[in-house]
Formats: C-alpha cells, sequence, structure tokens
C-alpha cells in the first residue's frame, strides 16, 4: 500500500491541512484535493509549464514538485494571485491584446510574466521572450504575450 | 464591395456598421485568464471512473495472450476489458469516403482485437477509482506477443513486400492521378526544366491540453451526455449514436474549454471511443485524459511526405506545366470519418494553385505502414502543397537567374481573371495574388532587403529571403465530405434570442477552441441587432442546446457560422421592429435599432428601451392587439453552395540568418499578407495568422516524429520533440488585403490556417537563399542543424 504523510501548507493565504500519498505530485495536490483546477497538467514532466505555481514566492512546475515537498510553505495559484488583484495589470493587459487563445497555458504563462515583473528589471523584449521561453504557447505564436508584458513593464 | 459598404445594419439605413472590423477583447478570455476556465479535465463527477490503457509496446504484433488477474486485484480496480469486451458495446469503423474513389481500409476497433499494429495502439483498458491506480494496474497486466513484419518505411510500403492487411492485398490506401494532358510534350520541348524531391517530416499537434473526454451513460434513460474536448460535437453526436447504438436524441455531446486543437480534436479516436462505451457498461461517468507521452503515441500525427516535382518554364519564366509525384505514409488505418486520404488529395489539388499554367499532372499514392495514424491536422495539405509549389518556383526562377519576386509576378494568376478555373478542377472566386505580393514588397521593404543581404554576404553574414505564395481551402461545402457520405456538417446554424432586459444570446453551432468565435458572432450579433456588444451572450458547443452543424475546422467558423449569426441577427431585428411598431403605434419603416433602443429612423431619437420592449412582449403581451404574437427568437442557417471552397489568397516572406558554422538559423522577421475577406475583427485574425506561422515554423525548423526501423516512436515526448518556443521566434508583422466573397452578406473567408499553410515554405526557401551562395541547398524538412550543416558537406 502507498504510504500518505499529514502536509500543512497556505494556499492563497488560507491554511489547509491533508493526508496525501507520498508519490502525488503538487499540481495534483492542488486540482484533485483541493479543487483548484486553474493549474493545468500539459505534459507532466516539466517542459510545458502550463502548471507552474509559486512556493514560497518562487515559482516552480506543479509537476515536479512533490505535495509533501511543500509542507509548510506558502503556495500561491492563478486563483490566488487572480482574487488578490496581483495580477490584475497583466490580466488586463492579456485581454486587451488578446495574449491568449485556448487559455491552457495562460495561468502558467501568467505565473512565469509576473515573477519577470516582479524582480523590477525593466526587462528588454528579448528578456522577456527569454524569460518566458519555458512555457509553451500553441495558439498565440507569442507576439501578443511579449507586448502585453512589455506594456506592463514599461507603462 | 468593401466592408464599409457591406449592408451590416437594417436595409434602407446608413447607420453605423457596428463592431465589424474592429479589434473588440474577447469576454470569454476572462474566465480563462483567471484560471475559472473548464476544461473537460476540471470537471468533477460522482462516482466518477478513470480509465487508463494498456497499450501495445510493439508496432505490429499479435496478441496471444493477455493475463488480467494480477491487475484486478490491485486496489481501486473496477474493471479491465480486452477487445472482445469493449466490441460488444461499441461497433468497428470503416474510414472511406465515396468520392476518394477506391479508398479502402481495415475496420477498426476500439481496442485492439487479437493484433496490434502500431507502437501506441490500445489492447485493453484499465477502469479504476483513480487514474494512478488504473496506471499502476496497466503495469502488472501480462501479455504474450508474437511480433509481426514492421513496415515503417513509406517507400517499402508502397513495395508491398510485407502487406500489413493481407485482406486488403497491398499496402495501397488510396492512390490518385491526374491529367490535364499535354503536359510531357511540354516538358519535352520546355527551355527550362527543373526538378526537386522535397521531404516532409511527420508532425504532430501538440494541444498543451492533452485530448480529454468524460462520458456520463444513465442506464435508466439509456442516454449519454459526453463532456468531450472536440471541434465537432454534432459529428460526435452522430458517431457515439450509430456506433454504440444509442438513439442519436439520447446522445448530448458538450464542448467546454477546449485547450487547443488544430485539427487534432476533431477525429474519432479509438481510445475515445472506448471511454464511452466504458461508461455504458460500467453504467457510471468514465474520464479519460491523454497523458502527454500518449498524445505523442495516438494523437493524429501528419504531413509525412516524400514528393518529387517537375516545373517546365520559358525561358522568359512562364510556367508552362507542373508535374507531381507524392507519396504520404498513414499508419495501419484511415482514420475515422474523415478519412487519412485527405491530406494527399489536398496536395494534388493545390500544388501550383497560385500560377496560371494550364498544364498539370499528378501522381499520388496514400500508403499503410505501423506507424501512428495520420489525418488532417491544421491546414490539411496546404504546408506540402504551398511548400513543394513554391521551393521548384524559386529553383526555376534562380536557373533563369529571375528575382523570385519577379518571377512570380510574371505568373500569378491576374487579380481580374476570376472567377477562375484550376488545372486540378478548383475553382477560385476572387483572389488578389497581385494586390498581396504588391503589399508584401511594400511592407518588407524588400528592395532594402536585398541591398542589405548583398552587402552582409561580403562580410560573411548569410541571410535568405524566402517568399510562399498560397492559396487556401476556407468556407467548404458540402463537396468536402458530405458527397463522399460523411455525416459531417457542411450547415451551420445560429439561435438568437432577446432576453427580456434586453439582452440578447446568441446559441451558435460553431465551437471555440481559442480561435475567438465566441467573440466575433458577438460582434456581428451586436451589430446586426443593433446592441452594444457586451449586451450579448454567446452559447456554443453543446447540442443539446445549439442548432445542428459542422463546428469548427477548415477555416470555416467565421465565414460559416457568422454568416449564420448574422442571418439571424437581421431577422431577430426586424421582429423586435415589429414589436416596437405595435407598441408605439408607428409604421415598422420609420423605425430602427441602435444604441440598445428603437429609434425613429428619420430624427435617430430615441423611442423605446430594448427592455421595455422585452418587458411588453414577455410579460404583458396582453397590451399588444390580439391578431399578433411577439416572435423574439430566431433561427437561421447558412451553407456555402456555389463554390466546393471560398479560397482565400496570401503570400508570406521570411527573413532569416544561416550560421554555415554550426548549421543554425536565426529567425529575424516574419511577414504575412493574407486576403480572407471581411476583416471581423483585425486583432483576433493576427493573432490567428502569427500562431499559424508559429506552426508553420515548427514544421520547418523543429517538429519531427521519429520512428526507428522497428516502429518504435523515438522521440515521443516534449524534452525531445521541440516545437517553437517565445525565444527563437521572430515578430510577425501581418498586413491585409479584403475581398469579401459574394456568396454570403458578411463576406467573410476563414484565415484560420493561412499561417501554417505558407509558413514552411518561405522558411524553406529563405534558408535555400542564404546557402546559394555557399552552393548548399535543403529539401527535407525539418532543417535541423545537422541536416544544414550536411548540406554544407560539413558533417
Amino acid at each position: 500500500m502507498e504510504q500518505s504523510l499529514s502536509v500543512t501548507m497556505t494556499v492563497n493565504g488560507a491554511q489547509v491541512t491533508r493526508s496525501v500519498p507520498a508519490r502525488q505530485h503538487l499540481v495534483d495536490f492542488l486540482r484533485e484535493e483541493l479543487g483548484l483546477t486553474g493549474s493545468h497538467l500539459g505534459c507532466e514532466h516539466g517542459v510545458c509549464g502550463a502548471c507552474t505555481i509559486r512556493v514560497d514566492g518562487e515559482i516552480v512546475r506543479g509537476c515536479l514538485m512533490l505535495a509533501v515537498q511543500a509542507n509548510g510553505c506558502r503556495v500561491d495559484t492563478i486563483e490566488g494571485l487572480s482574487d488578490s488583484k496581483e495580477l490584475e495589470k497583466l490580466q488586463a493587459a492579456f485581454h486587451r491584446r488578446n495574449a491568449l487563445q485556448c487559455g491552457f497555458c495562460t495561468p502558467g504563462m501568467l505565473m512565469a510574466a509576473q515573477d519577470l515583473i516582479r524582480n523590477g528589471k525593466k526587462a528588454t523584449r528579448e528578456e522577456i521572450r527569454a524569460y518566458i521561453s519555458g512555457n509553451y504557447c500553441r495558439c498565440t505564436g507569442y507576439q501578443a504575450i511579449v507586448d502585453a508584458i512589455e506594456e506592463v513593464i514599461h507603462g | 464591395m468593401g466592408k464599409a459598404e457591406l449592408p451590416l445594419h437594417a436595409p434602407g439605413t446608413q447607420l453605423d456598421k457596428g463592431y465589424i472590423g474592429e479589434s473588440v477583447p474577447r469576454p470569454n478570455a476572462q474566465r480563462l485568464l483567471q484560471g475559472r476556465g473548464a476544461f473537460t479535465d476540471d470537471l468533477r463527477f460522482p462516482r466518477l471512473a478513470h480509465v487508463a490503457f494498456f497499450r501495445s509496446p510493439y508496432a505490429h504484433a499479435r496478441i496471444k495472450k493477455l493475463d488480467f488477474a494480477k491487475a484486478l486485484k490491485q486496489p481501486g480496480v473496477i474493471g479491465i476489458f480486452d477487445g472482445r469486451a469493449v466490441a460488444e458495446y461499441c461497433t468497428p469503423w470503416v474510414a472511406v469516403l465515396a468520392h476518394l474513389k477506391g479508398i479502402k481500409s481495415p475496420p477498426q476497433h476500439a481496442i485492439a482485437i487479437d493484433r496490434a499494429c502500431w507502437q501506441g495502439e490500445a489492447c485493453a483498458a484499465v477502469v479504476a477509482e483513480s487514474r494512478t491506480q488504473a496506471e499502476d494496474a496497466v503495469q502488472l497486466i501480462e501479455a504474450e506477443w508474437e511480433e509481426l513484419p514492421v513496415v515503417v518505411d513509406m517507400e517499402e510500403a508502397l513495395d508491398g513486400k510485407t502487406v500489413i492487411h493481407r485482406d486488403l492485398g497491398d499496402n495501397i490506401c488510396f492512390k490518385r492521378e491526374l491529367d490535364t494532358g499535354g503536359v510531357e510534350e511540354i516538358f519535352a520541348k520546355a527551355d527550362v526544366v527543373v526538378e526537386d524531391t522535397f521531404h516532409f517530416g511527420r508532425h504532430t499537434g501538440v494541444c498543451v491540453e492533452g485530448r480529454a473526454i468524460l462520458a456520463d451513460y444513465n442506464a435508466a434513460e439509456h442516454s449519454l451526455t459526453v463532456y468531450h474536448a472536440t471541434q465537432a460535437p454534432h459529428m460526435m453526436q452522430d458517431i457515439f449514436s450509430r456506433h454504440l447504438n444509442i438513439p442519436e436524441g439520447n446522445v448530448r455531446v458538450i464542448a467546454k474549454d477546449v485547450g487547443g486543437s488544430f485539427g487534432i480534436k476533431v477525429h474519432v479516436y479509438a481510445d475515445e471511443m472506448a471511454t464511452a462505451a466504458l461508461s455504458v457498461m460500467l453504467r457510471r461517468p468514465v474520464k479519460f485524459v491523454a497523458d502527454r507521452l500518449e498524445s505523442f503515441l495516438s494523437d493524429i500525427h501528419a504531413r509525412e511526405h516524400r514528393a518529387k516535382v517537375r516545373l517546365a518554364v520559358s525561358k522568359e519564366g512562364q510556367i508552362l506545366a507542373f508535374d507531381l509525384d507524392d507519396l504520404t505514409a498513414i499508419g495501419p488505418y484511415s482514420v475515422y470519418p474523415r478519412t487519412s486520404g485527405i491530406e494527399g488529395n489536398q496536395v494534388v489539388n493545390l500544388t501550383g494553385g497560385p500560377y496560371k499554367h494550364q498544364k498539370y499532372k499528378a501522381r499520388m499514392h496514400v500508403v499503410f505502414t505501423n506507424t501512428n495514424l495520420t489525418c488532417p491536422y491544421r491546414a490539411v495539405g496546404h504546408p506540402i502543397a504551398v511548400a513543394l509549389t513554391e521551393g521548384i518556383v524559386d529553383l526555376a526562377a534562380q536557373k533563369l537567374g529571375m528575382d523570385p519576386a519577379e518571377f512570380r509576378r510574371k505568373n500569378l494568376i491576374a487579380d481580374d481573371a476570376y472567377p477562375y478555373t484550376f488545372p486540378s478542377g478548383i475553382k477560385f472566386e476572387k483572389l488578389s495574388h497581385h494586390k498581396a505580393l504588391d503589399l508584401l514588397l511594400k511592407i518588407t521593404n524588400y528592395p532594402q532587403l536585398r541591398a542589405e543581404q548583398a552587402s552582409l554576404r561580403k562580410k560573411k553574414i548569410y541571410r535568405g529571403i524566402g517568399l510562399a505564395a498560397m492559396i487556401e481551402v476556407t468556407n467548404p461545402s458540402p463537396a468536402f465530405y458530405g458527397v463522399g457520405g460523411a455525416r459531417i456538417s457542411a450547415q451551420d446554424g445560429a439561435t438568437l434570442r432577446l432576453e427580456p432586459t434586453g439582452m440578447v444570446t446568441v446559441m451558435c453551432s460553431v465551437t471555440e477552441q481559442g480561435q475567438g468565435t465566441e467573440g466575433i458572432f458577438a460582434q456581428i450579433a451586436a451589430s446586426a441587432v443593433g446592441v452594444s456588444i457586451e449586451k450579448v451572450k454567446v452559447i456554443t458547443g453543446d447540442t443539446g442546446v445549439t442548432p445542428y452543424g459542422g463546428g469548427t475546422w477548415a477555416s470555416r467558423g467565421a465565414g460559416i457560422g457568422g454568416e449564420a449569426v448574422l442571418l439571424a441577427g437581421r431577422a431577430l431585428r426586424s421582429n423586435m421592429l415589429d414589436v416596437a411598431s405595435k407598441v408605439l403605434n408607428l409604421d415598422k419603416a420609420e423605425l430602427d435599432i441602435a444604441g440598445n433602443a428603437v429609434i425613429s429612423r428619420l430624427t435617430q431619437e430615441k423611442k423605446l428601451d430594448l427592455a421595455e420592449l422585452g418587458r411588453i412582449a414577455y410579460f404583458r403581451p396582453d397590451t399588444l392587439p390580439m391578431d399578433f404574437q411577439s416572435e423574439l427568437t430566431v433561427t437561421r442557417h447558412y451553407t456555402p453552395r456555389q463554390y466546393g471552397f471560398t479560397f482565400t489568397n496570401g503570400i508570406q516572406a521570411s527573413l532569416v540568418e544561416v550560421d554555415p558554422d554550426t548549421g543554425f538559423v536565426k529567425l529575424l522577421k516574419h511577414w504575412c499578407v493574407e486576403d480572407s475577406g471581411t476583416l471581423i475583427n483585425p486583432m483576433l485574425v493576427d493573432e490567428q495568422i502569427r500562431g499559424g506561422v508559429v506552426q508553420g515554423i515548427g514544421a520547418a525548423l523543429y517538429e519531427e516524429c521519429l520512428y526507428g526501423p522497428d516502429g518504435q516512436l523515438l522521440n515521443g515526448n516534449m524534452a525531445d520533440y521541440l516545437v517553437p518556443m517565445s525565444g527563437e521566434m521572430p515578430d510577425i508583422v501581418c498586413a491585409h488585403i479584403e475581398t469579401p466573397t459574394l456568396q454570403s452578406q458578411l463576406g467573410a473567408k476563414g484565415v484560420g490556417e493561412a499561417g501554417t499553410a505558407g509558413a514552411p515554405a518561405a522558411v524553406m526557401n529563405a534558408i535555400n537563399d542564404a546557402l546559394a551562395p555557399l552552393g548548399a541547398r535543403v529539401t527535407r524538412m525539418p532543417f535541423t542543424p545537422e541536416r544544414i550543416l550536411r548540406a554544407l558537406n560539413k558533417v
């Protein structure tokens, strides 16, 4: 039988305690246990970036981290950062410029983009392209995404 | 007729043309931006069971024995089923079409019976309480196999020394020959003949959301509700109904948010049919979501072609004749219901398409192999046809010492030559090749690009400029599938309902996978009715709610669904004015609707709020005349019929720099000029084109499903199968010509596939332009650094 462990973490500001299988990935825990389905599974091997979330202030791939590794951590997802309005400007710019089509990659893309914005550097277009180059988007061709991030960074 | 003259207002008025042509943001994007979308895998159901498939590790093998004993003892396992068990509930299918004469394919079952024909074919299904438990149990299925001879290479398949399906006699699924006559005579006498062979790597769609289906059978009603990441809900309703033997009216297919499709999610997949059957068998909801590894093994592949093409040209640079010999490999089954013959068929239809030669000969073979199945993927056949047309055209220009732009100008069909029938039989209503070329040369500043290229070459910097003119199939009529017997709707419908508060609800059979269909339908409906866009709510993707229709494929959503919305909107407006006429006791002809109110046509004075109109019509109809009944829900349909397809045209340019020491290609810039008729939302159109261009760049530079000689997929994961990422992509400049189709009132043609159709050719020609002074040339996509270095004789 598989081993379960008790974990406690703060997810989008609220403390949760659950017994989780040792092998369960953090993104599966968020989706299946907590019903936070905004973080998506695109590859489950750390390439596509659709499951990008924030753990203790750093963005991580939710499919490469186990839920038990997040014990005691603060976890922020697209739902939390939307409700707190932290992503408001970025979401508005994405909306205005149609920087999404199907929207499946979008939560992860926003998490990556916000990470760049938070570090405060006035990133160039090339630097923006490089920063989000770990996030697949199969629909847009990336240009509108780069435009939207650039708009938020440079005003 | 230009877009400003389009009658997007009530007849006889010159009120605002509304939102047509405006870059309005999509209302439905908000939920996706906040992680509040509802993709199929996000849905939660009581008693939901999960299926995982035991897939063949061999490309071709007899299943001698499957032992489920150990697997059945695993925690959470509900049941394990082989092909025979599932076949009792789901009948097999044969994917052929009557208008593809001679096409053949064996019956395909939801789960393989006795024999697996490609690596990854599902051979058993494990249903458990969680996907994890189902996957655990799959590992414990014990199978005995007898390996069978494998056919991977398409030339070997054509030779037929090993036949995959003995009953069919050979490995040829479909072949087509076309000959206008007189081609050989022209080649014999032509001043210049150029010939080359182009290879296209098999690739796949890589939707970031894997295929997903949740089937929920209700035994009490003998009804099936299927939540399905699909482009064609009504087509799937028909298929579930017929193959699971459930009355059509008892089957409801709902496409919630779909995470990319690109043609991948418009086909019948055996594992998805099995999932629906399992829900019936187990009388509970069952979900299947393809993980990334099984996506690579089982999402349709496409575009594996070897095409030899010859061109006869006069010394003045006039193209005289095309000669094509195409070969394509499709895996062991033709895919249901579109068939796997369509892609090759389109290559024959479209090759040479932009040019005015009258002589054309083509031969095309579609062969079975023991590799994953192939079927139409975004821009079906176009990237092949455009690349080999534009590749050989550039070679001819080079041989004649002519500039590629000038050579095209000499040969493109004149803008005043329409309607026009191309030698393959396809008909063009109205294209604008010369206008498009002129605009492209202007926005690229072509002479300056050439001057820069020449000066950089002196510094041993190798830049290339590649052009690719194209034609594209959009707005298909029943000639595409219906005439061949496929139950695929070529018509679509829209229902518009005025709500009591003055809002308008639109229900349309065209679906949304991110293209923005719901956004443009809101624009069209708001414009046609005379309300502001925030008053419009659009519902798509539910066979229980919308009118019947084909869904989203072949660049048909805007042109066909949009026209249905426009017609329904005009009819609703007229019916609303009937009500207003009674309420106001004024002649209907004196009234119009604008800005969410009934107004006087003459003075523009506001007469009646639409909320007041709705209140009276719905809650106080007793105040209306006895002989009057309001009709504030209307449905209209549209089918394009005058032409088989409403062709569009465009031209792309790529600017690249090739490093001859490393073989790396740097994309510097890309341009696309496109004529897709009336532009409804330029912002959405541009981003559709850019996304398409980037998928085409993937084909040109990165993407290939690599198979070993034993039929094993060697790179079936995202780390090894490369797709374009933001860091490597250039900025892409879009520009437009607008030649509305006169078949509809909206005038819109399709645009979703244009970028993908032309980008591989443009990039290929740019690379070869860069390599030309080094005496090298590449014709095998994708153009990896290794292939470029080999062409340069450096490895």
